[in-house]
């Protein structure tokens, strides 16, 4: 996987909200086709780093490059080059954030009628067949609160997929989840990577992690402390810091 | 009651029948209508992280607030006039109510916006909605259910208040009233008839509204 040209490249990007100086210089590269998963201690800055990756919070200084669009967050960023780096990545979100007033398809049909403009027909159909991969098909018409967390999250990924970006985000999608129901979810997760979606995961799932990432980056204190293979990484944790999280994480007693 | 005050109602049921149907309801929907858009725009105002806008947006929910109806109709239509601005009673009573209501629902619709998770704006953000359309698909719908039970009792309030315009020289229906039982001074009965039909017009809305609610509650778990 080390051949392939990176597809993300984020370089010195810092973000402070108010005196809390979150990221104070976070740099790595994505290569297309492969998995990065960001492991952290909670207030590390994990998931600010993913959120500045979509501009969901936008990074205060530093360049994000996506595909042939690069913003330097330094300089004034006009919208439509931000609409446009918001475009290359979809969004997972913990709590799934499903539009409550739509159906399931609803959900998923939204962002490629009403923002891509694509015909409807060709959307519905895309949906179910999206749908259909995250195990869903059969709950097109039901509104998101008739289904289980597990199944509602598999619902935000599809409604992400359905833009087709070239990077997929996710932001800690089995944290909200009740234990019995977070494999379906990394299941669907995994099998993106198999068909060689480019993705970027928060998590705590050490385990999944280990077995879908091409890269772990460790974020503390807003720098990536460590970063290489899950077996660099979370194999032979190094510096003690990470020993030190991951001993808690796996053994929490 | 005597023969006089039966023939009395019966001869006004109709007149004051059709003041309802040109004049109230008419100037209720109307009012309301307004009221509600101008009450969108000062809601949208009031969040507007431009300051000017959400100051403006403030004072004006200040003032329909903090003063009488009454007051507001006597300035549109009797004092304007000292400013050359001439109205007809109907359009200045619908002048004054859409003010009216749009102060008290600007309130509702602020806090029902509110209401709505910051995780919708941002879901929507990520699926490239802009602020417009994510007000319009996603913030709108979910934020009438619950502005719609409050909405509901201005509306209703104002279908009352809508006889002040009576002072303001709309034939509306409590006008119509006054004018047919002053000569006879049974005010009883004509007073009382037209409290019956403000009190059927709102037990209509009521129903609209517990229907309204429902078909908004489809999405929701109960």
């Amino acid at each position: 996987m080390t051949d392939t040209s990176p597809l993300l490249q984020v370089s010195g990007v810092e973000k402070s909200f108010g005196d809390h100086h979150v990221l104070r210089d976070i740099s790595f590269d994505v290569g297309a086709g492969t998995v990065t998963v960001i492991i952290g201690p909670s207030g590390s800055g994990k998931t600010t780093v993913l959120r500045t990756l979509n501009a969901l919070d936008r990074a205060d200084r530093g360049t994000i490059s996506i595909g042939d669009v690069s913003v330097d967050f330094g300089a004034d960023v006009d919208r439509s080059t931000l609409t446009r780096f918001r475009g290359q990545s979809g969004m997972v979100f913990q709590a799934h954030n499903l539009f409550p007033h739509k159906t399931v398809i609803q959900n998923v049909t939204e962002g490629p009628i009403v923002v891509q403009k694509r015909p409807k027909d060709e959307a519905r159909a895309d949906a179910k067949r999206l749908l259909t991969q995250v195990g869903l098909a059969e709950k097109a018409d039901q509104y998101p609160y008739q289904l289980s967390g597990g199944q509602q999250q598999r619902v935000g990924i599809a409604r992400a997929l359905a833009l087709k970006p070239k990077l997929m985000l996710f932001d800690e999608p089995t944290s909200a989840l009740d234990p019995e129901l977070v494999g379906e979810v990394l299941r669907v997760i995994r099998d993106l990577a198999t068909e060689g979606w480019t993705m970027v995961i928060v998590t705590h799932e050490i385990r999944f992690a280990q077995q879908v990432a091409d890269q772990v980056l460790f974020v503390d204190n807003g720098v990536v402390l460590e970063r290489g293979t899950p077996k660099d990484v979370l194999a032979n944790p190094t510096g003690p810091r990470l020993r030190q999280f991951l001993h808690r994480i796996l053994d929490p007693l | 009651m005597d023969d006089a005050t039966v023939q009395l109602i019966l001869d006004n049921l109709w007149p004051m029948l059709k003041a309802t149907v040109t004049m109230t309801i008419p100037l209720t929907i109307i009012s309301f209508s307004i009221g509600l858009v101008i009450a969108l725009l000062v809601a949208l105002a009031r969040i507007s992280s431009i300051r000017p806008l959400s100051v403006i947006a403030r004072f004006y929910v200040s003032i329909i607030r903090g003063t009488p109806l009454l007051v507001q109709l006597f300035i549109v239509f009797y004092a304007l006039p000292q400013f050359g601005v001439v109205l007809d009673p109907f359009p200045a009573a619908v002048i004054a109510f859409s003010l009216n209501v749009g102060g008290y629902a600007a309130e509702v619709i602020r806090s029902a916006i509110l209401s709505i998770p910051k995780g919708q704006w941002e879901a929507a953000q990520t699926i490239g909605m802009g602020y417009t359309t994510t007000l319009q698909r996603i913030v709108l719908p979910q934020a009438a259910r619950v502005a719609v039970p409050p909405l509901s009792n201005t509306l209703i309030s104002l279908v009352k208040d809508t006889s002040l315009a009576s002072t303001i020289l709309v034939t509306e229906l409590l006008r119509v009233a006054q004018l047919a039982a002053a000569p006879t001074f049974d005010f009883f009965a004509l007073y009382s008839v037209a409290a019956l039909y403000y009190w059927v017009i709102c037990i209509f809305l009521s129903a609209i509204q517990g229907r309204l609610e429902a078909r908004l509650d489809r999405y929701v778990a109960t």
